[in-house]
């Protein structure tokens, strides 16, 4: 893949670098050379040395919070695993990848796939598990079979299959890919998925760590969070949480996209400044050909825009952080959410209506169908954000969006309802005036974008 | 999402997926436990899409018999995803990303350059069968845009020359393998 490397070298980042470090390193991706480097040192430790309660435990210790958007313990996460006599338990990889705006994972299983691999094997010994999955989205087809070339050096290594490195415990690890479904990426679709079915979300409870695939206890991980466990094994979960501030520890793959002069996949410490993220020589460089900056999506595509004025600075004023309670700060009404680090920017010549519907277009697409509110309710913000978009719309439509927002949210199956709402109530929130003009001056509206919007003098 | 199956498209040709892949459907069978073989339906509906071009009707029945489950629950699979084509398609299709962080960097140009360039429109096959052009959701390249798939190839940071290139690089074979 054409990626350009001179702009990712990880060289060239500031700050620690816990994933991605080797990167650039030639024949990184076969198993000799990875070993070579150190790895599968968090396999020998766990196997030989710990217990799988221990593996948990420095897993806990760490803090390491999911990766795929919601943030929650992952530790926390594997201690609810159900472990009744006699039933099988899964490990699945969450490697979907379909949240507008990320692409890490991405880079990591394309360049580093032993890590992965190493990170399930580890993982999956911690949970007691003898097979797992990696569910890949069906567009990564060329990753999929990176990762089995991988997977079968693993095996013919003998850290994957029977009595892994003479110590009894039996693994099994497979790749099972989507067919093109953002849902995919809601765990209970994804077990669905991956049960080859259509990807319709579960009710929960019972929740997967109970009732997964095929019935049996499940624990689906992003592929982020699966790699961060071999450096927290290998170092120890104290060590990975001294990086970072309060509950946002250890480092953070951030995919940055959109009108940056260096967009790319950039690994940073939890707590580094907004502004240096954009600005700094070590990250993005600013705005790309001397442009303005005009909104922010921190997270993707699902969380609430920022305006301008609200993506350096909280509306406290105190410095915005690349963490999951700075980001958030100010709750919906000035804040965002870290989400799964999809860092969308955008420039003075952007249009926040045309991105809206973008995205509105997008969650419409991709909505399951099985809950009316999200089925009906995107395909209706998607019709009525097109009409504004278009010149062709009325002051009542913007109610009527937060009126259609109100009755989505809450009450769907799973997140993607409100995941399509939030975005289109934050856009009207911070950018109302935008949208107005765009009904008011119908016509300039299709010839030039509204520009910048102003500071409210309050905030 | 499509919602229905043309029952009048059909496709009498060859039906049988190539021995490496019969191969590779017993090897995937094999990777689940006991029963839970469907598991492997996107994956065979995958191989067999490179095969075929497309999936039909008559491909659909068969990838059932092939994992021993009814023809409704690959009907159910294959209109769901938006990977699997269920019309006759070009030679080559073209998916392009045109979503969100690919529009902000021109992703509607790029579709519209390629329509002009093709004389087609988003959906529609050239008359020569060699290109179809779709527009596809969010391909994880937002970093990389604007972009185009084409049979799992990413081609990334497309401009209107770049598209021209890769138009004369498909017309003269160069990605066959």
């Amino acid at each position: 893949m054409p990626i350009d490397q001179a702009n990712l070298n990880p060289k060239y980042m500031k700050g620690r670098k816990l994933l991605i470090e080797q990167v650039n390193i030639p024949g990184i991706e076969t198993f000799d050379v990875y070993r070579k480097n150190g790895g599968y040192r968090s396999v020998d430790k766990a196997i030989k040395t710990m217990s799988p309660d221990d593996v948990v435990e420095e897993v806990k210790k760490s803090g390491l919070r999911g990766r795929g958007g919601a943030g929650f313990p992952t530790g926390m996460k594997w201690s609810f695993l159900a472990k009744p006599e006699g039933v099988p338990r899964y490990l699945v990889c969450n490697a979907d990848e379909s949240e507008p705006g990320t692409f890490k994972d991405r880079y990591l299983m394309e360049y580093l796939p032993h890590l992965l691999i190493e990170g399930m094997i580890t993982s999956s010994y911690a949970l007691g598990c003898n097979l797992s999955f990696i569910y890949i989205r069906g567009e990564f087809m060329w990753i999929l079979d990176i990762l089995e070339k991988a997977i079968a050096e693993a095996y013919a290594q003998g850290y994957l299959g029977k009595n892994i490195l003479g110590s009894g415990y039996d693994l099994d690890l497979r790749v099972m890919p989507g067919g093109g479904a953002y849902i995919c990426g809601e765990e209970t679709a994804l077990i669905e998925s991956l049960e080859g079915k259509r990807g319709n979300p579960r009710i929960k409870p019972p929740f997967p760590a109970v009732k997964g695939l095929w019935g049996c206890p499940t624990v689906v991980n992003n592929v982020e969070s699966i790699a961060a466990v071999v450096p927290i094994v290998n170092d120890g979960g104290d060590a990975y949480a001294q990086i970072g501030i309060g509950r946002s520890t250890g480092t953070k793959l951030i995919s940055a996209s959109g009108n940056l002069a260096r967009p790319g996949v950039y690994e940073i410490d939890l707590g580094l400044s907004v502004e240096e993220f954009i600005y700094g020589d070590d990250y993005c460089r600013g705005m790309a050909n001397g442009k303005k900056l005009k909104a922010c999506i921190p997270g993707g595509s699902s969380v609430p825009i920022l305006p301008h004025y609200l993506v350096t600075k909280t509306a406290a004023g105190e410095d915005r952080l690349m963490t999951y309670e700075s980001l958030s700060d100010g709750g919906f009404a000035t804040g965002s959410m870290l989400g799964s680090g999809g860092f969308i920017v955008f420039d003075e010549d952007q249009c926040i209506v045309r991105n809206t519907w973008n995205f509105a277009r997008f969650y419409s697409h991709e909505s399951c169908g099985q809950c009316s509110p999200c089925r009906e309710g995107t395909s209706w913000m998607e019709k009525v954000l097109y009409r504004l978009e278009n010149g062709q719309g009325n002051l009542r439509d913007i109610d009527l969006l937060a009126e259609i927002n109100k009755k989505i949210e809450g009450n769907t199956i799973c997140p993607l309802g409100d995941a399509a709402a939030w975005p289109v109530a934050a856009a009207i929130h911070h950018f109302r005036e935008e949208f107005e003009w765009h009904v008011t001056n119908k016509e300039e509206s299709q010839t030039r974008n509204f520009g910048l919007s102003k500071e409210p003098v309050s905030a | 999402m499509k919602l229905h199956v043309d029952w009048n498209k059909r496709h009498a040709e060859k039906r049988e997926l190539s021995p490496e892949s019969l191969a590779k459907v017993n090897e995937l069978m094999t990777h689940v436990p006991e029963g839970k073989h469907k598991s492997a339906l996107i994956r065979v509906l995958h191989l067999a899409q490179i095969e075929f071009g497309w999936l039909s009707i008559e491909t659909m029945d068969y990838v059932a018999e092939l994992l021993k489950i009814q023809p409704i629950e690959v009907y159910e699979v294959a209109t769901f995803y938006t990977m699997f084509h269920l019309d006759p398609v070009g030679k080559h299709v073209f998916e392009v990303c045109r979503t969100g962080p690919c529009m902000l960097v021109g992703s509607d140009d790029i579709i519209s350059h390629i329509e002009n360039k093709l004389n087609i429109k988003v959906g529609e096959t050239t008359q020569d069968g060699m290109f179809t052009l779709k527009t596809a959701e969010c391909l994880g390249a937002c970093g990389y845009g604007p972009m185009l798939q084409c049979r799992f190839k990413n081609h990334e940071f497309l401009t209107k020359d770049k598209v021209d290139e890769l138009i004369d690089a498909y017309r003269s074979g160069q990605f066959e393998s």
